[in-house]
């Protein structure tokens, strides 16, 4: 279990718990995700994909069953440590790159080692300037995030991602409101950073020409995983 | 991004200035209530001190008085009776303060008293042809008594100069008697004296009776016409703290066993009065506090919602639930500085207005106000905490919204 930077043990997860409407959404996930691996989670709207995300991105707690990231116990963690871990270990890419239009491209990159130092400084720019250059933006650096275009967008919200080196990134559907091409570019630079970087990923997507490209597909129906094809 | 700002201070400079419509209101609607309150309180505070220093320059802080005369009745009661009495007052008649050189003196030693000057003062008339006036002659020692009363900051006519035959006069009586300066007036008493002198100077406190009635003369002059040779009627002082006159009066009293009154005493509806405009000016001031801190809450609130979406990417990405507080909490405090700052401005353009506008009949400012920067920096200082304070409620659901939620919303 030491290569796993993110292991499910039983995860379940209800909803309204204690009312006649309780449902249960996740029955009992048992997940491990290895260093380095590329996944992509598939299935259709309302199987509990973006609930399982937002368990395993740390920003919802499993009603049952044990969250390991990186070989730590989360169950037992308080909300500043959650903060904490999140910030270290996990980059979110948001379906609608949720990007604060307030900041421009660089600072934007610069947001997760700015939140975790506190201070502004030269070494968090520079970092931010080279992750933006990776992902072909160094002419944007100062735009305002508005001022580009969606697969721009994107291609920033991957960059902050990346900017404090976490061991996983969850992805939800990343590509989904991007045309084609540009829906392949941002693909390919993913593709590229976890080659390069070793970096996990987990996305979710309904792209099924995409999910092909990745290094295990999970299928995720009624809050089960279905099946899983390795490649 | 400076390297010495905080992130809470980059994030919610960023905010309120991407919110730029929002905050140039909230920050007028500050701006409009600090305004109101440094007029306010500048016109309250040059208003009364006006009012204070009239009062205050027409009259002594203190005055020593010889003890009132009181009969007291000679039968006792004996064991097991009761006696009912009804004692007549005694008519007080003008009288002598007893060695009124030492008590002079033994007031010049205290450390609480400025001036000393003994008067003489006592009832008489004015004789031309015809008819007469009473009046009240007060007998002065010129170089003191300029230093309770500034009479010739009040006079119209004439210098402030007496001799042995010399009377000064108000516009009052001057006018009822058909009387200019330079001209002789006689001056007689119940007692039978009488004494021709000139008029060197008319003045004008203001009041109608105080024009009419009181009249200034040399010690000398008063003690001779008044039988009072070598006797003074009153001492008349001024106190380092005027505020302090009734305490002082207290204590002077009962050291020296006259009779010590003091302007607060002789005043005290007047006091009332400046308690009553001080309590409602209060009131206003803090209810238009309260709309400002009301406004900026709610500007905050709505800004908490329209916000949400960053305040979820801001916690996915690590920020923790203190530095989204503290973002919001620095957006009020800024929103009540920078608003104070513009009311102060504001406030101090309405004033400038106030001078051009608000004059006497003759052209003259009407009163006048001295702008105290301590006003200004006390608005800055408590528009800001109440900037501050109006955050904290938005600023708390801010840190509580749940990630998830934001983030979807």
């Amino acid at each position: 279990m030491d290569s796993a930077v993110l292991s499910l043990q039983s995860v379940c997860k209800s909803y309204a718990v204690g009312t006649p409407v309780e449902t249960e959404v996740l029955h009992g996930i048992d997940l491990q995700l290895s260093k380095g691996e590329f996944v992509a989670l598939i299935g259709p709207s309302g199987s509990g994909k973006s609930t399982l995300l937002n368990i395993m991105g740390l920003l919802d707690r499993p009603s049952s069953g044990k969250l390991l990231i990186n070989g730590q116990d989360t169950s037992t963690m308080n909300e500043v440590q959650l903060t904490q871990l999140r910030g270290q270990a996990i980059g979110f890419v948001f379906q609608t790159h949720l990007l604060l239009t307030a900041f421009t491209a660089l600072e934007n990159v610069m947001m997760p080692l700015l939140l975790q130092r506190g201070h502004p400084d030269e070494a968090m720019k520079s970092r931010a300037a080279t992750l933006l250059e990776q992902v072909g933006l160094a002419k944007w650096r100062n735009n305002l995030v508005n001022n580009m275009s969606g697969g721009q967008q994107q291609r920033v919200a991957i960059a902050r991602a990346l900017a404090l080196s976490p061991s996983l990134i969850l992805a939800d559907e990343p590509t989904g409101n991007l045309d084609t091409k540009s829906a392949d570019a941002v693909f390919e630079l993913m593709r590229k950073v976890n080659q390069d970087s070793g970096t996990t990923f987990l996305m979710v997507t309904h792209n099924v020409t995409m999910a092909d490209k990745c290094d295990r597909v999970l299928n995720l129906v009624d809050g089960n995983i279905l099946t899983e094809t390795r490649k | 991004m400076n390297s010495f700002i905080p992130f809470e201070w980059i994030a919610a400079i960023r905010f309120l200035r991407e919110g730029r419509l929002q905050t140039l209101f909230i920050i007028s609607g500050v701006a409009i209530g600090v305004g109101v309150i440094v007029f306010m309180s500048a016109l309250l505070s040059g208003l009364q001190a006006n009012l204070f220093y009239r009062l205050l320059s027409s009259q002594p802080h203190i005055t020593l008085e010889r003890p009132k005369q009181v009969v007291t009745s000679v039968r006792k009661a004996e064991l097991g009776q009761q006696i009912i009495s009804a004692v007549q007052m005694p008519p007080q008649r003008v009288g002598a303060v007893d060695q009124w050189q030492k008590v002079r003196d033994l007031m010049r030693l205290r450390k609480d008293v400025v001036t000393v000057s003994p008067t003489v003062t006592g009832p008489a008339f004015v004789v031309k042809g015809s008819s007469n006036q009473a009046i009240s002659l007060t007998g002065i020692d010129v170089d003191q008594y300029i230093k309770i009363v500034p009479l010739p900051d009040k006079m119209v006519s004439g210098t402030y100069r007496l001799t042995n035959n010399d009377i000064m006069i108000g516009t009052q009586l001057a006018e009822d008697m058909g009387m200019q300066l330079g001209d002789k007036l006689r001056v007689a008493t119940a007692e039978g004296a009488n004494r021709t002198l000139t008029i060197v100077g008319i003045f004008d406190f203001g009041n109608r009776s105080a024009n009419q009635r009181t009249t200034f003369v040399l010690l000398s002059t008063a003690q001779n016409l008044l039988n009072l040779v070598g006797s003074v009627t009153s001492i008349d002082m001024t106190v380092k703290d005027p505020y302090e006159a009734e305490n002082i009066a207290q204590s002077i009293a009962s050291e020296t066993g006259l009779n010590a009154l003091s302007w607060i005493a002789n005043n005290s509806q007047f006091f009332q009065g400046m308690n009553a405009q001080s309590m409602s000016s209060m009131l206003i001031r803090l209810f238009v506090g309260l709309s400002v801190a009301a406004g900026i809450a709610s500007v905050l609130v709505v800004s908490v919602v329209q916000r949400q979406k960053d305040i979820g990417i801001l916690r996915a990405m690590g920020g923790s639930r203190g530095q989204i507080m503290r973002v919001f909490l620095i957006q009020g405090a800024v929103v009540g500085l920078l608003g104070s700052m513009l009311g102060s401005f504001l406030g101090f353009l309405l004033l400038m207005a106030w001078r051009v506008a608000a004059k006497n009949p003759d052209g003259s400012v009407m009163f006048v106000i001295t702008l105290d920067p301590k006003l200004f920096i006390y608005a800055a200082l408590i528009a800001t905490l109440t900037g501050l304070v109006a955050a904290v409620t938005p600023a708390v659901r801010a840190a509580r919204l749940d990630p998830v939620v934001a983030i979807r919303g």
